[in-house]
């Protein structure tokens, strides 16, 4: 990968030693560089956390399965959450708004290249100490002890009277660490898109991508705080006797319940903001069209960002607030749908009046937003209280929020691997094995999680290794763990395609889409320091007004 | 459950999802099926009552902006004939954003105002002087069931009356944890509500017709979490007056068992579990001065039969593996001589 992606130009004309490759990857502050990292860390994990979602799904296939034993089965639901959530889906969409941001934005670099690696770096440590807990969780003393306490680690099971040993050690100091290397990537990409703007790009022309990446950074150095602030307490808990979270001292298990979600709920948002980026570029160019109501577009976006502080709660219906509070959480959870109702009004508008180009990105997209829009309307009825007295915590909000996360944001990511490789990698993907691709994952997702909505319409509750053979509990799990290998084999499709096509894909070219934003003016990939001159725009699509000189965008806005 | 049974249900859920999903709801089943479209408790019903309306506005606006999705994708594509002109570009529209700005405000205050007022009636009920309470404790993982007013204290199932609409007779449950955080949810009697260590909650239930009515922990407590399970029968006046005396008697003292009392007594049974006039007064586990009263051992892990039993006392792992509850390490003759005393325990 190093000899196309060259970032540092080097004098002599033979192949480096590959220790040499080597130390340029490790000590890279190119933020082109520093994003294949991160997307790359974030597939390895991925990979992880995929075995570990077919190790529970092959659990849950029969009634009193014992594939697996209740503790390590407990281990899987949390090392699969914790993974995918803070070691694949954020490391896989900070890499995309490292490459990108300063390149749509007309810059050589990003405003703080060395702090920029030193985030990756903390992030990437993050990872490996969560994953090292396998080993090291019980002291070296005996192996396979991973964290076991759930993503959300509820005070107070995370006490060390319920978790003894020193897997929840581990967990939180992975997420602390990782925490710490969010909060520098967010500064740095708050800073540059202040800072490094090219000449002409005022605000109100910044390609949207970069305008939720910032609206993103600012929720990340609001959210990550209290979480931060948690793990602390509960490392003073664990190792120094404190008593914030232990319950047998006095401490409040709902005040650790209110820390973890004031900053879980915001995460959600952190994580579909950059999702909703990448819509918002790929949409107008397979549809031909500029974005619809950009201006409205950036509002919402803000709008989400303020109301998303407000929901945390709406995961605590059933700790037993009072009425008024719980009213409260459910307005504003009901508001947030809104702004996001706007934004897919938009995309809608975008494709409306087009001339729809279904390439692959395009294709992911408007998966992305038909899958969207359900995961919305059963997050809507879950803001309905008493419903979610009902619903919560049982298969129901599992299948919400997987319709969120893979079918919202993981089709958006697809959709951005296939539109940018072109530009990473300088080649094009194969665009039959890409559709092969989409129609195999469209099937398996909505195998498993349409179908796993009715379980918990039924009764069955999450988290539990086990059921007892309750009408329709088996044949419904079975369904949901087939359609599991389905989504499986398609990724490595996926995968398959990205390495075989970066050898033997046809030459990509500068602009192979015929696309508006900057990063298509230069080669593909980049040179190092992308832009041998600084580019100077006139409006929010400069290549536009390049090939349409009779009819420029800058004559409009 | 046979097989002819599980096949049947199998075909009549495969058919019942879409149904589901866009909600009608599915009829009462007869037995206990934990559908929490099966409602026989006013909680549950009125929850099922506000789900039909939340469900259909928001199928509403499903198929409104699917539909739009469907017809862009067919009207809009690119044709041959297009021979690589752009369409028109449109920037946007103040009207139209305005206008599905609107419409959603307006769509969630009536959505808010339907939720606050289940809210209001189902959370701040007012509690009628007939009502019985019942604490609920959960434990790491099973359930103990005290009655304070009536001097009961069992686990696991939950027995509580019938409750008349003429002259109602709702139980109120007070949701204590001993240790960490639980969830209790039947789904045909009411909405589930954690029990929080350090914590009070309650919920109340007014069962409209005898039965057993099946549930299990749904917060997530530690590794046996699965199989935290929940039986409340639900029972005839009489019924329930006739449990409640039995319940109230000192544990029976049978002198045939005497044996199997004193390795009972002399073993740590004695410090987690109690029966009445014996030694044994723990409070970590059950209470067993009435064990043969209930159908299931381990919180519903396994029938409360001699063998199951038998087999619990040896070894509580091959039923539960991680409960909480040791193997004594027990000889064959002690075991069978404990078993046979905790089988007279009525």
């Amino acid at each position: 990968m190093s000899t196309n992606v060259s970032a540092i130009e080097t004098p002599q004309s033979a192949a480096p030693a590959w220790t040499e490759t080597l130390h340029e990857w490790v000590t890279t502050v190119d933020h082109k560089r520093l994003g294949i990292l991160y997307i790359l860390y974030g597939l390895g994990f991925l990979v992880m956390a995929g075995i570990e979602a077919l190790i529970i799904r092959i659990q849950l296939m029969h009634a009193h399965s014992s594939f697996v034993s209740p503790q390590v089965f407990n281990r899987m639901f949390t090392m699969h959450g914790t993974t995918m959530i803070f070691f694949v889906v954020m490391p896989i969409l900070f890499g995309f708004a490292n490459y990108l941001v300063p390149l749509m934005i007309g810059a050589r670099d990003m405003a703080f290249p060395r702090l920029n690696a030193f985030s990756f770096w903390l992030t990437a440590l993050g990872g490996l100490l969560l994953y090292f807990s396998f080993l090291g969780g019980n002291g070296l003393y005996g192996a396979g002890n991973a964290p076991d306490v759930g993503w959300w680690a509820y005070a107070p099971l995370g006490a060390k009277a319920f978790s003894p040993g020193h897997s929840t050690g581990y967990w939180t100091i992975a997420l602390l660490v990782s925490g710490f290397g969010s909060v520098g990537t967010a500064i740095n990409i708050i800073a540059t898109v202040l800072c490094m703007r090219c000449p002409g790009m005022h605000l109100g022309r910044m390609p949207l991508l970069a305008w939720l990446n910032f609206v993103m950074s600012g929720m990340v150095l609001i959210a990550i705080t209290p979480l931060t602030a948690a793990q602390m307490m509960l490392l003073v808990d664990r190792y120094l006797g404190g008593h914030f979270f232990d319950t047998q001292a006095g401490g409040s298990a709902t005040l650790w319940m209110h820390f973890f979600w004031i900053f879980g709920h915001p995460e959600v948002y952190i994580l579909v903001i950059p999702a909703f980026a990448f819509m918002s570029e790929i949409i107008p160019v397979f549809s031909r069209k500029p974005i619809f109501g950009y201006p409205v577009m950036v509002g919402a976006t803000v709008g989400i960002g303020f109301i998303s502080m407000s929901v945390w709660a709406h995961h605590m219906f059933t700790v037993g607030m009072n009425s008024y509070a719980n009213s409260f959480f459910a307005i504003t959870t009901m508001a947030v749908g809104v702004p996001t109702g706007i934004k897919i009004f938009n995309w809608l508008g975008t494709m409306w009046g087009g001339r729809i180009q279904f390439k692959t990105p395009m294709l992911f997209s408007i998966g992305f937003l038909f899958q969207f829009l359900i995961a919305g309307l059963t997050g809507i009825i879950q803001s309905s209280v008493p419903v979610d007295w009902q619903l919560s915590l049982s298969y129901f909000v599992v299948a919400h929020f997987h319709y969120v996360i893979v079918g919202g944001i993981l089709f958006a990511v697809f959709a951005a691997f296939y539109y940018w490789y072109p530009k990473f990698t300088g080649r094009m993907f194969s665009e039959r094995l890409g559709k092969w691709h989409f129609w195999l994952f469209v099937i398996g997702f909505h195998m498993t999680f349409d179908v796993m909505h009715v379980p918990g319409i039924l009764g069955m509750p999450r988290r539990i290794y086990t059921y007892e053979p309750r009408p329709g509990w088996e044949t419904l799990n079975l369904i949901v763990t087939i359609g599991a290998f389905i989504q499986a084999a398609a990724i490595l499709l996926f995968v398959y395609n990205l390495v075989v096509s970066y050898w033997k894909g046809a030459k990509a070219g500068n602009d192979p889409w015929d696309a508006w934003t900057l990063e298509w003016s230069v080669s593909s990939p980049p040179p190092a320091y992308n832009f041998a001159t600084i580019p100077v725009v006139a409006s929010r699509r400069p290549l536009w007004d390049q090939k349409h000189p009779e009819d420029p965008d800058s004559r409009y806005e | 459950m046979n097989m002819r049974h599980r096949h049947n249900s199998a075909i009549r859920c495969a058919l019942s999802f879409l149904a589901l999903f866009f909600c009608a709801a599915a009829a009462a089943a007869p037995v206990s099926s934990t559908n929490i479209f099966a409602p026989a408790s006013t909680p549950a019903r009125t929850i099922v009552g506000l789900s039909h309306f939340v469900i259909a506005v928001t199928a509403v606006i499903f198929a409104v902006v699917a539909s739009l999705l469907v017809y862009s994708v067919v009207k809009f594509r690119a044709r041959a004939t297009d021979a690589g002109r752009e369409p028109a570009q449109v920037y946007g529209s103040t009207q139209i954003e305005l206008a599905w700005t609107v419409i959603p405000v307006l769509i969630i205050i009536v959505l808010f105002l339907a939720t606050a007022r289940i809210i209001h009636a189902i959370q701040d009920a007012p509690k009628p002087a007939a009502a019985l309470d019942v604490t609920v404790i959960g434990h790491q993982f099973w359930w103990e069931f005290r009655y304070p007013k009536l001097g009961i204290v069992t686990a696991n199932e939950l027995h509580i009356p019938v409750s008349d609409p003429a002259h109602p007779t709702p139980t109120f449950l007070k949701l204590l944890s001993a240790d960490t955080d639980h969830s209790f949810w039947v789904p045909e009697l009411g909405g589930k509500t954690d029990l929080i260590p350090n914590r009070v909650n309650e919920m109340w239930l007014d069962p409209e017709r005898p039965g057993i009515y099946l549930g299990q922990c749904a917060q997530y407590c530690g590794t046996q979490h699965g199989k935290m399970l929940l039986r409340v029968s639900v029972d005839r006046p009489a019924d329930f007056a006739a449990w409640v005396s039995a319940q109230q008697q000192a544990a029976v003292q049978d002198p045939k068992v005497l044996a199997g009392k004193h390795v009972f007594e002399t073993t740590s049974c004695i410090n987690c579990h109690s029966i009445s006039g014996t030694a044994a007064n723990g409070r970590f586990g059950p209470d067993l001065a009435h064990l043969m009263s209930r159908s299931t051992l381990a919180s519903g892990a396994a029938e409360n039969t001699p063998a199951n039993l038998r087999l619990w006392i040896q070894n509580p792992d091959a039923i539960k593996p991680g409960s909480l509850m040791p193997a004594m390490k027990l000889s064959d003759g002690d075991l069978d001589a404990v078993t046979a005393y905790l089988e007279t325990l009525r």
